[in-house]
Protein backbone atom coordinates (compact mmCIF):
# COMPACT_ATOMS: atom_id res chain seq x y z
CA UNK A 1 0.00 0.00 0.00
CA UNK A 2 2.89 2.42 0.48
CA UNK A 3 4.11 1.87 -2.97
CA UNK A 4 5.71 4.62 -4.04
CA UNK A 5 3.81 5.94 -7.61
CA UNK A 6 3.05 8.47 -10.49
CA UNK A 7 -0.38 9.74 -11.19
CA UNK A 8 -1.31 12.50 -13.85
CA UNK A 9 -3.78 15.27 -13.08
CA UNK A 10 -4.00 17.51 -16.03
CA UNK A 11 -0.94 16.64 -17.35
CA UNK A 12 1.32 17.82 -14.29
CA UNK A 13 3.10 14.32 -12.86
CA UNK A 14 2.73 14.20 -9.41
CA UNK A 15 4.64 11.91 -6.82
CA UNK A 16 2.32 10.29 -4.29
CA UNK A 17 1.62 7.02 -2.38
CA UNK A 18 -0.32 4.27 -3.69
CA UNK A 19 -4.13 3.87 -2.15
CA UNK A 20 -4.06 7.66 -0.93
CA UNK A 21 -7.99 9.22 -1.93
CA UNK A 22 -7.12 11.22 -5.27
CA UNK A 23 -9.05 14.51 -3.87
CA UNK A 24 -6.69 14.91 -1.39
CA UNK A 25 -3.87 14.20 -3.76
CA UNK A 26 -5.30 16.74 -6.07
CA UNK A 27 -5.76 19.28 -3.22
CA UNK A 28 -2.13 18.64 -1.49
CA UNK A 29 -0.81 19.54 -5.24
CA UNK A 30 -2.58 22.80 -5.73
CA UNK A 31 -5.37 21.16 -8.16
CA UNK A 32 -9.13 22.74 -6.52
CA UNK A 33 -11.72 20.06 -7.19
CA UNK A 34 -14.57 21.69 -5.85
CA UNK A 35 -15.98 19.71 -2.65
CA UNK A 36 -18.40 20.08 0.40
CA UNK A 37 -19.13 16.86 1.97
CA UNK A 38 -15.58 15.15 1.64
CA UNK A 39 -13.90 14.65 5.56
CA UNK A 40 -10.35 13.69 4.94
CA UNK A 41 -9.92 10.91 7.22
CA UNK A 42 -13.84 9.26 7.74
CA UNK A 43 -13.28 5.99 6.26
CA UNK A 44 -16.51 5.50 4.63
CA UNK A 45 -16.77 8.87 2.02
CA UNK A 46 -20.38 10.25 2.12
CA UNK A 47 -20.10 11.40 -1.43
CA UNK A 48 -23.09 12.97 -1.31
CA UNK A 49 -22.61 16.66 -2.41
CA UNK A 50 -21.67 15.29 -6.23
CA UNK A 51 -19.03 18.15 -7.04
CA UNK A 52 -15.63 16.35 -7.21
CA UNK A 53 -16.38 14.38 -9.88
CA UNK A 54 -13.42 14.01 -12.55
CA UNK A 55 -12.88 12.14 -15.70
CA UNK A 56 -10.56 9.06 -15.58
CA UNK A 57 -8.62 7.81 -18.49
CA UNK A 58 -10.19 3.81 -19.04
CA UNK A 59 -13.05 4.83 -17.34
CA UNK A 60 -16.79 5.25 -18.98
CA UNK A 61 -17.75 7.61 -16.58
CA UNK A 62 -16.89 10.30 -14.22
CA UNK A 63 -15.91 9.25 -10.55
CA UNK A 64 -16.46 11.22 -7.70
CA UNK A 65 -12.98 11.80 -6.64
CA UNK A 66 -13.07 11.98 -2.77
CA UNK A 67 -14.06 7.68 -3.17
CA UNK A 68 -11.58 7.21 -5.55
CA UNK A 69 -7.86 5.55 -4.64
CA UNK A 70 -4.76 6.51 -6.60
CA UNK A 71 -2.96 3.96 -8.87
CA UNK A 72 0.44 3.78 -11.04
CA UNK A 73 0.02 5.66 -14.32
CA UNK A 74 -3.34 7.12 -13.32
CA UNK A 75 -4.53 9.71 -15.88
CA UNK A 76 -6.75 11.99 -14.28
CA UNK A 77 -8.74 15.16 -16.10
CA UNK A 78 -10.51 17.62 -13.63
CA UNK A 79 -12.34 19.68 -16.16
CA UNK A 80 -13.91 17.87 -19.80
CA UNK A 81 -17.44 18.79 -21.09
CA UNK A 82 -19.00 15.97 -18.95
CA UNK A 83 -17.58 16.69 -15.42
CA UNK A 84 -18.44 20.57 -15.96
CA UNK A 85 -22.33 19.50 -16.72
CA UNK A 86 -22.55 17.05 -13.97
CA UNK A 87 -20.67 19.33 -11.47
CA UNK A 88 -23.21 22.23 -12.96
CA UNK A 89 -26.43 20.54 -12.32
CA UNK A 90 -25.16 19.64 -8.73
CA UNK A 91 -24.24 22.64 -7.92
CA UNK A 92 -27.63 24.21 -9.26
CA UNK A 93 -30.17 21.18 -7.48
CA UNK A 94 -28.06 22.36 -3.87
CA UNK A 95 -28.81 26.00 -4.39
CA UNK A 96 -32.53 25.22 -5.28
CA UNK A 97 -32.59 24.25 -1.64
CA UNK A 98 -30.58 27.02 -0.24
CA UNK A 99 -31.33 30.55 0.91
CA UNK A 100 -29.02 33.28 -1.25
CA UNK A 101 -28.94 36.75 -0.57
CA UNK A 102 -25.24 36.43 0.47
CA UNK A 103 -24.94 40.43 1.31
CA UNK A 104 -26.34 39.48 4.12
CA UNK A 105 -24.65 35.78 5.08
CA UNK A 106 -22.41 36.05 7.77
CA UNK A 107 -19.93 34.03 5.82
CA UNK A 108 -20.04 36.23 2.81
CA UNK A 109 -16.77 36.22 1.06
CA UNK A 110 -15.66 33.18 2.97
CA UNK A 111 -17.91 30.78 1.27
CA UNK A 112 -17.71 27.67 -0.30
CA UNK A 113 -20.21 27.83 -2.45
CA UNK A 114 -19.11 31.64 -3.91
CA UNK A 115 -15.11 29.63 -4.19
CA UNK A 116 -16.55 27.00 -6.27
CA UNK A 117 -18.86 29.63 -8.31
CA UNK A 118 -15.70 31.76 -8.99
CA UNK A 119 -13.63 28.75 -9.75
CA UNK A 120 -16.06 27.00 -11.72
CA UNK A 121 -17.77 30.50 -13.39
CA UNK A 122 -21.23 28.78 -11.97
CA UNK A 123 -24.39 31.35 -11.51
CA UNK A 124 -24.61 32.31 -7.88
CA UNK A 125 -28.37 32.66 -9.02
CA UNK A 126 -31.32 29.81 -8.96
CA UNK A 127 -31.56 29.44 -12.74
CA UNK A 128 -32.78 26.21 -14.05
CA UNK A 129 -34.18 24.94 -10.97
CA UNK A 130 -36.46 27.80 -8.81
CA UNK A 131 -35.90 28.11 -5.12
CA UNK A 132 -37.67 25.64 -3.27
CA UNK A 133 -38.01 28.37 -0.25
CA UNK A 134 -39.33 26.03 2.13
CA UNK A 135 -39.91 27.25 5.69
CA UNK A 136 -37.68 26.74 8.73
CA UNK A 137 -36.56 28.10 11.79
CA UNK A 138 -33.72 29.81 12.82
CA UNK A 139 -32.31 27.94 15.86
CA UNK A 140 -30.50 30.99 18.32
CA UNK A 141 -30.91 29.71 21.15
CA UNK A 142 -26.98 28.99 22.09
CA UNK A 143 -25.05 32.09 23.85
CA UNK A 144 -22.38 32.01 21.23
CA UNK A 145 -23.85 30.57 17.92
CA UNK A 146 -26.88 30.62 15.64
CA UNK A 147 -28.01 27.46 13.42
CA UNK A 148 -29.92 28.85 10.14
CA UNK A 149 -31.22 25.45 8.02
CA UNK A 150 -32.28 27.55 5.08
CA UNK A 151 -28.69 28.32 3.96
CA UNK A 152 -27.67 23.94 5.08
CA UNK A 153 -26.04 22.10 2.24
CA UNK A 154 -26.22 19.37 4.26
CA UNK A 155 -22.53 18.86 3.78
CA UNK A 156 -22.05 16.90 7.30
CA UNK A 157 -19.01 18.48 7.99
CA UNK A 158 -20.96 19.70 11.64
CA UNK A 159 -22.01 16.75 12.68
CA UNK A 160 -18.52 15.26 11.85
CA UNK A 161 -16.97 17.70 13.80
CA UNK A 162 -19.36 17.62 16.64
CA UNK A 163 -18.82 13.45 16.65
CA UNK A 164 -15.43 12.74 15.96
CA UNK A 165 -13.82 16.32 17.28
CA UNK A 166 -15.59 17.49 19.76
CA UNK A 167 -17.17 13.78 21.11
CA UNK A 168 -20.28 15.43 22.20
CA UNK A 169 -23.10 13.98 20.39
CA UNK A 170 -25.81 16.68 20.10
CA UNK A 171 -26.85 16.99 16.09
CA UNK A 172 -27.38 14.54 13.59
CA UNK A 173 -28.95 13.70 10.25
CA UNK A 174 -32.82 13.67 10.61
CA UNK A 175 -35.26 12.17 7.99
CA UNK A 176 -34.53 11.63 4.37
CA UNK A 177 -34.69 13.25 1.04
CA UNK A 178 -35.70 16.73 0.69
CA UNK A 179 -37.33 16.63 4.63
CA UNK A 180 -33.34 16.15 5.53
CA UNK A 181 -31.89 18.43 8.24
CA UNK A 182 -29.41 18.78 10.44
CA UNK A 183 -30.95 18.57 14.08
CA UNK A 184 -30.71 17.53 17.42
CA UNK A 185 -32.57 14.94 19.30
CA UNK A 186 -36.19 15.12 19.31
CA UNK A 187 -35.85 18.88 17.59
CA UNK A 188 -35.36 20.12 20.97
CA UNK A 189 -33.18 23.51 20.74
CA UNK A 190 -29.47 23.39 20.69
CA UNK A 191 -29.21 24.86 24.11
CA UNK A 192 -31.33 22.15 25.74
CA UNK A 193 -29.37 19.04 24.14
CA UNK A 194 -26.09 18.03 25.19
CA UNK A 195 -24.51 21.14 22.85
CA UNK A 196 -21.48 22.26 24.74
CA UNK A 197 -20.86 25.51 22.51
CA UNK A 198 -17.02 24.62 21.76
CA UNK A 199 -18.22 25.83 18.30
CA UNK A 200 -16.21 23.50 16.54
CA UNK A 201 -19.45 22.76 13.87
CA UNK A 202 -19.30 26.46 13.71
CA UNK A 203 -15.53 26.33 12.39
CA UNK A 204 -16.42 23.39 9.86
CA UNK A 205 -19.32 24.97 8.64
CA UNK A 206 -18.62 26.13 4.62
CA UNK A 207 -21.54 28.14 4.46
CA UNK A 208 -23.21 30.31 6.37
CA UNK A 209 -25.35 27.62 8.31
CA UNK A 210 -23.46 27.27 11.36
CA UNK A 211 -22.99 31.15 12.22
CA UNK A 212 -20.83 32.96 15.52
CA UNK A 213 -23.17 35.59 16.81
CA UNK A 214 -21.61 39.05 16.58
CA UNK A 215 -20.66 40.41 20.18
CA UNK A 216 -22.81 43.54 20.46
CA UNK B 1 -46.42 13.38 23.18
CA UNK B 2 -47.20 12.52 27.06
CA UNK B 3 -46.72 9.56 28.44
CA UNK B 4 -50.20 7.65 29.91
CA UNK B 5 -50.02 6.37 32.97
CA UNK B 6 -47.93 3.52 33.87
CA UNK B 7 -46.60 3.75 30.27
CA UNK B 8 -43.32 5.02 31.93
CA UNK B 9 -43.12 1.52 33.62
CA UNK B 10 -44.08 -0.86 30.64
CA UNK B 11 -41.38 1.55 28.15
CA UNK B 12 -38.51 0.32 30.81
CA UNK B 13 -39.56 -2.78 31.45
CA UNK B 14 -39.67 -3.96 27.88
CA UNK B 15 -36.23 -1.99 26.37
CA UNK B 16 -34.83 -4.14 29.63
CA UNK B 17 -36.31 -7.27 28.14
CA UNK B 18 -35.36 -6.63 24.90
CA UNK B 19 -31.89 -5.83 25.58
CA UNK B 20 -31.30 -9.16 27.10
CA UNK B 21 -31.60 -10.84 23.57
CA UNK B 22 -29.02 -8.38 22.00
CA UNK B 23 -25.12 -7.29 21.93
CA UNK B 24 -24.80 -3.83 23.04
CA UNK B 25 -23.68 -3.34 18.87
CA UNK B 26 -24.60 -0.43 17.18
CA UNK B 27 -25.22 -3.05 14.06
CA UNK B 28 -28.15 -4.34 16.30
CA UNK B 29 -29.88 -1.12 16.05
CA UNK B 30 -32.14 -1.70 13.89
CA UNK B 31 -33.31 -5.17 14.67
CA UNK B 32 -33.69 -3.42 18.46
CA UNK B 33 -35.70 -0.19 17.17
CA UNK B 34 -37.88 -3.25 15.29
CA UNK B 35 -38.61 -5.01 18.68
CA UNK B 36 -39.62 -1.90 20.35
CA UNK B 37 -41.98 -0.67 17.96
CA UNK B 38 -43.78 -4.44 18.09
CA UNK B 39 -44.07 -4.27 21.70
CA UNK B 40 -45.19 -0.71 22.19
CA UNK B 41 -46.71 0.07 19.33
CA UNK B 42 -44.23 3.18 18.32
CA UNK B 43 -41.00 4.32 19.61
CA UNK B 44 -41.38 6.85 22.64
CA UNK B 45 -38.43 9.51 23.31
CA UNK B 46 -37.61 7.34 26.39
CA UNK B 47 -37.15 3.92 24.81
CA UNK B 48 -34.54 5.78 22.14
CA UNK B 49 -32.90 7.18 24.96
CA UNK B 50 -32.46 3.79 26.94
CA UNK B 51 -31.81 2.58 23.59
CA UNK B 52 -28.62 4.75 22.93
CA UNK B 53 -27.58 4.42 26.31
CA UNK B 54 -27.15 0.65 25.61
CA UNK B 55 -25.54 0.60 22.55
CA UNK B 56 -22.68 3.37 23.79
CA UNK B 57 -23.79 6.24 21.20
CA UNK B 58 -25.32 9.76 21.50
CA UNK B 59 -29.11 9.43 21.37
CA UNK B 60 -29.23 11.64 18.02
CA UNK B 61 -27.86 9.05 16.45
CA UNK B 62 -30.84 6.44 17.45
CA UNK B 63 -32.91 9.72 16.50
CA UNK B 64 -31.65 9.94 13.00
CA UNK B 65 -32.24 6.06 12.05
CA UNK B 66 -35.67 6.50 13.86
CA UNK B 67 -36.83 9.47 11.34
CA UNK B 68 -34.96 7.82 8.15
CA UNK B 69 -37.02 5.05 7.67
CA UNK B 70 -40.83 5.26 7.23
CA UNK B 71 -41.46 1.77 9.25
CA UNK B 72 -40.68 3.57 12.39
CA UNK B 73 -43.42 5.85 13.77
CA UNK B 74 -42.49 8.21 16.85
CA UNK B 75 -46.16 8.78 17.58
CA UNK B 76 -48.37 6.56 19.28
CA UNK B 77 -51.11 5.10 17.31
CA UNK B 78 -54.64 6.74 17.53
CA UNK B 79 -57.72 4.67 19.01
CA UNK B 80 -58.71 5.48 15.28
CA UNK B 81 -56.09 5.30 13.08
CA UNK B 82 -56.65 7.51 9.77
CA UNK B 83 -54.64 6.32 6.30
CA UNK B 84 -54.68 8.84 3.38
CA UNK B 85 -54.30 7.56 0.13
CA UNK B 86 -51.24 9.58 -1.39
CA UNK B 87 -51.07 7.08 -4.28
CA UNK B 88 -51.11 9.02 -7.83
CA UNK B 89 -54.45 8.39 -8.55
CA UNK B 90 -55.74 9.48 -5.15
CA UNK B 91 -53.25 12.48 -5.39
CA UNK B 92 -54.32 13.52 -8.85
CA UNK B 93 -57.96 14.03 -8.18
CA UNK B 94 -57.13 15.62 -4.65
CA UNK B 95 -55.68 13.64 -1.68
CA UNK B 96 -53.46 16.84 -0.59
CA UNK B 97 -57.09 18.54 -0.10
CA UNK B 98 -58.70 15.53 2.68
CA UNK B 99 -55.31 15.23 4.23
CA UNK B 100 -55.20 19.08 4.88
CA UNK B 101 -59.21 18.31 5.55
CA UNK B 102 -58.06 15.88 8.59
CA UNK B 103 -55.33 17.99 9.62
CA UNK B 104 -57.05 21.15 9.95
CA UNK B 105 -60.27 19.04 11.86
CA UNK B 106 -58.14 17.21 14.11
CA UNK B 107 -55.74 19.86 14.55
CA UNK B 108 -52.37 17.55 14.01
CA UNK B 109 -49.74 17.08 10.97
CA UNK B 110 -49.55 14.20 9.34
CA UNK B 111 -47.61 11.42 11.15
CA UNK B 112 -49.06 12.99 14.55
CA UNK B 113 -51.58 12.34 17.17
CA UNK B 114 -54.05 13.77 18.63
CA UNK B 115 -53.01 14.51 22.55
CA UNK B 116 -55.83 12.41 24.26
CA UNK B 117 -54.77 9.72 21.84
CA UNK B 118 -57.89 9.21 20.09
CA UNK B 119 -56.56 10.16 16.38
CA UNK B 120 -53.77 8.88 14.59
CA UNK B 121 -53.11 10.36 10.89
CA UNK B 122 -50.85 8.98 8.14
CA UNK B 123 -50.40 9.32 4.61
CA UNK B 124 -49.57 6.11 2.66
CA UNK B 125 -49.14 4.91 -0.85
CA UNK B 126 -51.59 2.74 -3.22
CA UNK B 127 -54.18 1.20 -1.11
CA UNK B 128 -54.93 -0.48 -3.92
CA UNK B 129 -58.79 0.61 -5.37
CA UNK B 130 -57.82 3.72 -7.37
CA UNK B 131 -61.85 3.86 -8.79
CA UNK B 132 -62.99 4.97 -5.62
CA UNK B 133 -59.86 7.62 -5.24
CA UNK B 134 -59.30 10.08 -3.14
CA UNK B 135 -59.09 6.91 -0.75
CA UNK B 136 -59.20 6.92 3.35
CA UNK B 137 -58.77 4.15 5.22
CA UNK B 138 -60.18 4.58 8.80
CA UNK B 139 -59.46 1.33 11.44
CA UNK B 140 -58.85 -0.51 8.14
CA UNK B 141 -62.49 0.23 6.73
CA UNK B 142 -61.90 1.99 3.38
CA UNK B 143 -63.82 5.26 2.40
CA UNK B 144 -63.67 6.50 -0.90
CA UNK B 145 -64.43 9.44 -2.75
CA UNK B 146 -63.45 11.68 0.50
CA UNK B 147 -64.42 15.29 -0.21
CA UNK B 148 -63.71 17.98 2.74
CA UNK B 149 -67.41 17.65 3.80
CA UNK B 150 -66.72 13.64 4.16
CA UNK B 151 -64.48 14.20 6.11
CA UNK B 152 -66.33 15.97 8.88
CA UNK B 153 -68.82 12.97 7.97
CA UNK B 154 -66.11 10.41 8.97
CA UNK B 155 -65.21 12.53 12.28
CA UNK B 156 -68.53 12.85 13.10
CA UNK B 157 -69.55 9.39 12.65
CA UNK B 158 -66.15 8.60 14.70
CA UNK B 159 -67.23 10.66 17.45
CA UNK B 160 -71.00 9.44 17.62
CA UNK B 161 -69.30 5.57 17.95
CA UNK B 162 -67.51 7.50 21.14
CA UNK B 163 -70.06 9.22 22.40
CA UNK B 164 -72.25 6.30 22.57
CA UNK B 165 -69.97 4.83 24.79
CA UNK B 166 -70.03 7.50 27.07
CA UNK B 167 -71.40 10.74 27.03
CA UNK B 168 -69.26 11.58 29.82
CA UNK B 169 -66.04 10.61 28.83
CA UNK B 170 -66.28 12.51 25.25
CA UNK B 171 -66.61 15.85 27.78
CA UNK B 172 -64.07 15.08 29.24
CA UNK B 173 -61.52 14.90 26.42
CA UNK B 174 -63.30 17.75 24.78
CA UNK B 175 -62.09 20.02 27.93
CA UNK B 176 -59.01 18.26 27.55
CA UNK B 177 -58.55 19.21 24.15
CA UNK B 178 -59.29 22.96 25.08
CA UNK B 179 -57.08 22.49 27.65
CA UNK B 180 -54.31 21.70 25.31
CA UNK B 181 -54.82 23.98 22.64
CA UNK B 182 -54.71 26.70 25.48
Amino acid sequence: MSREITITIDDKKIRTVEGKILLWVALANDIYIPHLCAIEGKDLPEASCRLCFVEIEGKNKPVTSCTQPVYDGMVVRTRTAKVDRLVKTAFELLLSDHRLGCASCPKNRNCELQRIAKERKLKLRHTRFKYLGRETAVDDSPDSFSFDPSRCVLCGQCIWADHEKAKVGAIGFARRGLGRTVATFNYESLKDSPCTECGLCVEACPVGALSFKKNT
Amino acid sequence: MELLKGEKEAILKHTKEIFQEFEAKRENLIPILQEVQKRLGYLPRLAMQKIAEFLGIPPVDVFALATFYNQFRLNPPGKNEIKVCMGTACYMVGGKIALESFERRLNIKEGQTTPDREYSLERVACVGCCTLAPVVVVNEQIEGKVSPTRVDGIILSLQGEKSKEGEEANEDTKEKLKGEKQ
